[in-house]
């Protein structure tokens, strides 16, 4: 579990930044080499070199070894881990609130007044 | 039929806000925030055991509960609570005993809609994004299976 949470917090401190998450924008509709991801961004390619090792570093993208194009792809397995704990959390938030309103149903119906008509 | 949770987690700000709508007065709203024995049936998923140490729920009071899964094992949940205005506003510390010293600090707006309708609005602030998602994470695990089955039982069309 602390390993997990160690590679969450690395994942996304890695999508902390907005350079990083619009090659994972980019990512997300096919694999692409670093010049094809460098293009639409202001910066040298080195730094989106550096951006591409963070995210590799993340488990967020793989370089394929094969032929001299080195594609990035983007870890669609990871980036759903990344989601999970939020997920939970709605979850869990949900299921108190849908406790909260049987509570006050319990309450409304205890002291024989209907919920929508008492104000 | 239960209204909707809005839920959002700003990417790099450390924030969690959400936003629901309860068909009740927010004086009854209010009132299941504030009674011990009331938000004993609320707070803590079902599966759970809810041991509520104390909940004080007024400006410069504290509360103090503690979860205890199936498996023993207990989660305790302590705060302040710094300003509470009746039927209108609330903000408390927030801290998870499995997340030490890492404490958020949670604001509760109680709206009234109208026609015995009530929004409540939250939002919480964590010293900082790595502190938001490792409590959220963390303090989220005793509730999950809860979640999921209600989930089910949602989908089933059950009433909950």
């Amino acid at each position: 579990m602390a390993d997990d949470d160690e590679h969450l917090d690395t994942a996304f401190l890695a999508l902390a930044d907005p350079v990083r998450r619009r090659i994972i924008a980019r990512l997300s509709r096919g694999p692409a080499t670093v010049n094809e991801l460098a293009e639409p961004f202001a910066i040298t390619k080195q730094a989106v070199s550096k951006h591409i090792q963070v995210l590799e570093q993340a488990g967020l993208v793989t370089r394929t070894r094969d032929a001299q194009r080195r594609p990035v792809h983007l870890n669609p397995a990871r980036l759903e881990a990344l989601t999970a704990w939020i997920d939970q959390y709605r979850l869990v938030r949900e299921g108190q609130f849908r406790s909260l309103d049987a509570v006050l149903q319990s309450q409304a119906a205890a002291r024989g007044t209907q919920a929508k008509d008492s104000s | 039929m239960s209204n909707a949770l809005k839920l959002t987690v700003p990417e790099g700000l450390p924030f969690i806000d959400f936003e629901r709508d309860f068909d009740f007065p927010v004086a009854e709203v209010f009132r299941a925030h504030k009674e011990p024995e009331l938000v004993a049936q609320w707070l803590g998923p079902r599966r759970l055991t809810i041991d509520v140490d104390h909940y004080d729920f007024r400006t410069g009071g504290s509360y103090r509960y503690t979860h205890t899964g199936p498996d023993g094992v207990a989660h305790l949940f302590s705060g302040v609570f710094h300003t509470v205005r009746e039927n209108d506003f609330a903000i408390q510390t927030f801290e998870y005993g499995g997340y030490p010293d890492v404490v958020s600090i949670e604001s509760m707006t109680f709206v009234d809609l109208g026609g015995g309708r009530t929004r409540l609005i939250a939002h919480a602030v964590y010293p900082s994004m790595e502190a938001r998602d490792g409590m959220a994470q963390s303090g989220m695990e005793g509730g999950l299976t809860e979640a999921y089955e209600r989930l089910e039982e949602l989908l089933a069309g059950a009433k909950v």
